[in-house]
């Protein structure tokens, strides 16, 4: 059952299109990632699910509600966290929690405080105060402590440290646990990697690719460590290898499309292997390779979330 | 020892006059023009001693001594006495902010920031920050003393000698001195730089307060008010140097235990314990009203003051005003006498529209306020909750409307009041308030053009600030200088029956309520279709 739904989504400011037909769903239950570089426009299809922006055309919905029309009715059940918390610098960290539970109805104290003592926070201190880290603490406590079944968090740990982004990470193992559904958009990849069971990479407004971290690994290569007893030969000519590298004591690095991997396989295995390490494309290896594709192109992005 | 303290000082001399090169020069000529521009508008506006005599005599009444100081010379209330009786105090409280405003950016502020650490990493001593601060204003307000000195004295005016003109300057300059330095002593003291500038203001606020009963009540009050020292001088008067000497010297005193408490605390800290705050929020916060009244309480108390003030200083005047209007051309232009009524009462409209339309400002700004959070990115956290946008809109427009009625009823209830003490028949408090309320639908007009804009046009919202602006000039100055009548109509103000000049006109006023009625309507509307963006 799908909590979220984008489909064919695009949004114009003025003559920019910042989102082009974006399709998107998150099933109940799921950690879902969608990641992309700054103005791929993470933010505005985030803004969009929130109501607070209105889509050009296409159909925008969460629990299977608009989320124009209904979304006084959606935020009740859904919390959100953005990549750059501004606070009122007048109020106390513990005041704006409190008023950020309270709007979406229900306050659960002993939730709070236990959250509050987890991510180390001091709440009898004024907004103006906190640095950039302990603001956006404020917002997850407010969204961790809240019995919402929808997470929208926009880049959440671009300011905390590695303690807490360890907490933050627990924090959405737990909910996912409980059945909840998370949209975690991210730029930490190993992040992403280890919590999301499917990711969506998005570009200048467009989604290039999408599913699970297995099935993207598909579309990349494989990085392999060979050493032989008889010197490798005609390696360069077989189809899907790249970047050979020699290395020390006769060992030779390269690359290999992962449909390729059989046949190069065999290959080796003529010259009597003595060692060979290969190592899985990591989320970074499959980000990059989208983006240093088109870095030419990806100039125009938007102003991203600041 | 003088090195580890006060190394390379100059070149932060330097560096803050660098830093302020626009900010300074801005502050210095802005209050020289000011003072200048006041004594020439004087001269202008009171050809004979005669007519000074009779603006003197409605000086002569305790709630004009108490806001702006004792009147030495109302008994030959020449230009100099009253520059010296209605703009010293009001110059001396302006000079102060400035030296608060100043001495706190160089000092707590950059503390706090963590900008004076990376100067303190390098080769600088320990208080050459806070000196070069101190130095600077010094030489600011010295400046500032001769600047005005030296400019009264040069416009040539009967009764401004040469003695009198330096002696105003120097009661401002070393009021100025004096806060720079108490300022200093708070940015010792307070770890924070709102701390600073907040109790530093206080002692502003309480040494207006001081000499203010002072002054109307038992004059050896006064002398312990820093601001009482500026009027003590008598300048143009009796002039009395002994005040500046008095202030020079405490602040000496002050200036060495600043450097001494600098030299004792660390990097950052301070002597007063900054108490924690609340770590709940209180049940009055959790709402969009709540939250709406909570961020603008201070700006709300501050302007409720504000229009108290403005009531009485208005009031304290009515009581001598048929004797000081015959003596005035000008006046005369403005408010042609009709038949039945007195000028007194003719005068009253005049200042019920001002009264209202400087009631709008707080009105609007509250109401902007909803579109400077938007800007702010702080909207999205409440509308990414269950807050509908109406009930945003709805709670700041609320707000908006029920304090532009506060803010009215006390500008009436200061008049009121200070007009029963000086008038011999004094004017009801209902028929005040009546003459003032009536404008309220106007008020509304105007707050609803704000909601019209942010739901709308929100790009242009600072438009009906300016439309503000253009019905205080076309309804004030629309009688002396002619205006045709169209250009009046323009302003929602142009249409308020002007009681008690006019009957109560019906037609009118339902006419504004309705226009604001779909002005608002239209704005929320707008609000609920638009992008929010920040």
């Amino acid at each position: 059952m799908s909590v979220l739904i984008l489909n064919n989504v695009t949004k114009n400011f003025g003559k920019f299109t910042a989102l082009n037909g974006v399709n998107l769903e998150v099933n109940s239950g799921e950690v879902y990632g969608f990641i992309g570089p700054n103005g791929a426009g993470k933010s505005t299809a985030i803004r969009i699910l929130l109501g607070l922006i209105k889509a050009t055309s296409g159909e925008a919905q969460i629990f299977g509600r608009n989320v124009w029309k209904d979304a006084v009715e959606i935020h009740q059940k859904v919390a959100y966290v953005p990549g750059d918390v501004n606070l009122w610098p007048n109020l106390t960290g513990g005041e704006v929690i409190d008023l950020f539970m309270k709007m979406r109805g229900g306050l659960n104290k002993s939730r709070r405080d236990e959250l509050i003592q987890r991510f180390n926070l001091d709440p009898s201190k004024k907004c103006r105060t906190y640095s950039k880290g302990n603001r956006q603490k404020i917002a997850l406590i407010a969204a961790f402590a809240s019995e919402a079944d929808l997470y929208i968090l926009d880049e959440p740990t671009s300011g905390l440290d590695p303690l807490m982004e360890k907490i933050f990470q627990e924090c959405v193992l737990e909910a996912k646990a409980e059945g909840k559904s998370i949209l975690l958009s991210s730029h930490i990849l190993s992040e992403v990697e280890k919590l999301c069971d499917r990711i969506a990479i998005i570009r200048q407004g467009v989604i290039i690719e999408s599913g699970t971290l297995n099935e993207l690994r598909h579309l990349t290569r494989t990085h392999l460590l060979v050493k032989t007893k008889q010197p490798l030969t005609d390696l360069e000519q077989l189809n899907g290898v790249y970047d050979m590298e020699k290395k020390e004591h006769g060992v030779l690095s390269f690359q290999i499309d992962s449909d390729a991997l059989d046949s190069v396989i065999r290959h080796i295995s003529q010259f009597e292997l003595i060692k060979l390490e290969s190592s899985p494309p990591t989320l970074e290896d499959l980000f990059m390779k989208h983006y240093e594709e088109k870095e030419d192109a990806s100039r125009t992005g938007a102003g991203g979330v600041s | 020892m003088w090195k580890q303290e006060f190394h390379q000082t100059g070149k932060l001399i330097r560096f803050i006059l660098k830093r302020d090169r626009l900010r300074l020069p801005i502050w210095l000529v802005s209050l020289v023009f000011l003072t200048m521009i006041t004594a020439s508008s004087f001269t202008e506006l009171y050809h004979s001693q005669e007519e000074r005599q009779a603006m003197a005599e409605t000086m002569r009444n305790p709630a004009m001594t108490a806001m702006v100081g004792p009147g030495y010379g109302l008994d030959n209330y020449t230009v100099g006495a009253m520059m010296s009786h209605q703009m010293l105090l009001f110059s001396a409280v302006l000079v102060a902010i400035m030296n608060i405003l100043l001495i706190v950016r160089h000092t707590r502020t950059d503390e706090e920031e963590g900008r004076i650490e990376l100067i303190r990493s390098l080769p600088v001593g320990r208080a050459s920050t806070l000196t070069a601060s101190l130095v600077v204003l010094l030489a600011a307000n010295i400046l500032l003393a001769l600047l005005i000195g030296v400019g009264l004295y040069s416009m040539r005016i009967e009764s401004m000698d040469l003695n009198g003109s330096l002696l105003y300057g120097a009661a401002l300059g070393a009021t100025g001195i004096f806060f720079s330095a108490v300022t200093a002593l708070f940015a010792q003291l307070s770890q924070h730089s709102r701390g600073a500038v907040g109790y530093s203001m206080t002692v502003l606020g309480l040494s207006y307060l001081l000499r203010a009963i002072g002054d109307v009540s038992n004059e050896t009050l006064s002398w312990f008010s820093p601001l009482g020292w500026a009027t003590g001088t008598k300048a143009y008067v009796a002039n009395d140097w002994g005040p500046v000497v008095l202030a020079g010297v405490i602040s000496i005193i002050i200036t060495a235990g600043v450097l001494y408490l600098n030299r004792l605390r660390d990097l950052g800290s301070g002597f007063l314990p900054s108490n924690p705050g609340k770590k709940h929020a209180s049940l009055l916060l959790l709402s969009p009203l709540g939250l709406a009244l909570r961020l603008q309480r201070t700006s709300i108390i501050s302007w409720a003051i504000g229009m108290y003030l403005l009531g009485v200083s208005y009031g304290s005047v009515l009581g001598d005003l048929e004797s000081f209007f015959a003596s005035s051309d000008i006046m005369n232009d403005m408010l042609p006498p009709v038949e039945g009524l007195s000028l007194t009462e003719q005068f009253l409209t005049m200042i019920m529209a001002v009264i209202s339309m400087i009631c709008t400002v707080p009105a609007l700004l509250f109401m902007l306020k909803v579109k400077g959070e938007e800007k702010q990115s702080r909207t999205e956290h409440l509308l990414s909750r269950a807050v509908s946008r109406w009930k945003l809109l709805g709670s700041y427009a609320l707000l908006s409307s029920f304090f532009s009625f506060v803010m009215i009823l006390l500008a009436v209830t200061g008049l009121w009041s200070a007009s029963v003490s000086t008038m011999e028949d004094p004017i009801a408090f209902l028929s005040l308030f009546k003459g003032a309320v009536v404008y309220l639908p106007a008020i509304w007009v105007m707050i609803g053009t704000a909601i019209f804009l942010i739901g709308l046009v929100p790009s242009l919202t600072s438009l009906s600030l300016l439309y503000l602006g253009y019905s205080f000039f076309i309804v004030y100055l629309g009688g002396m200088m002619q205006f045709p009548e169209w250009l009046s109509s323009l302003s929602p103000f142009g249409h308020v029956p002007q009681i008690p000049m006019e009957d109560f006109n019906l037609t009118a006023v339902l006419l504004l309520l309705g226009v604001s009625a779909i002005l608002t309507a239209a704005g929320f509307a707008g609000y609920r279709r638009r992008d929010i963006t920040g």
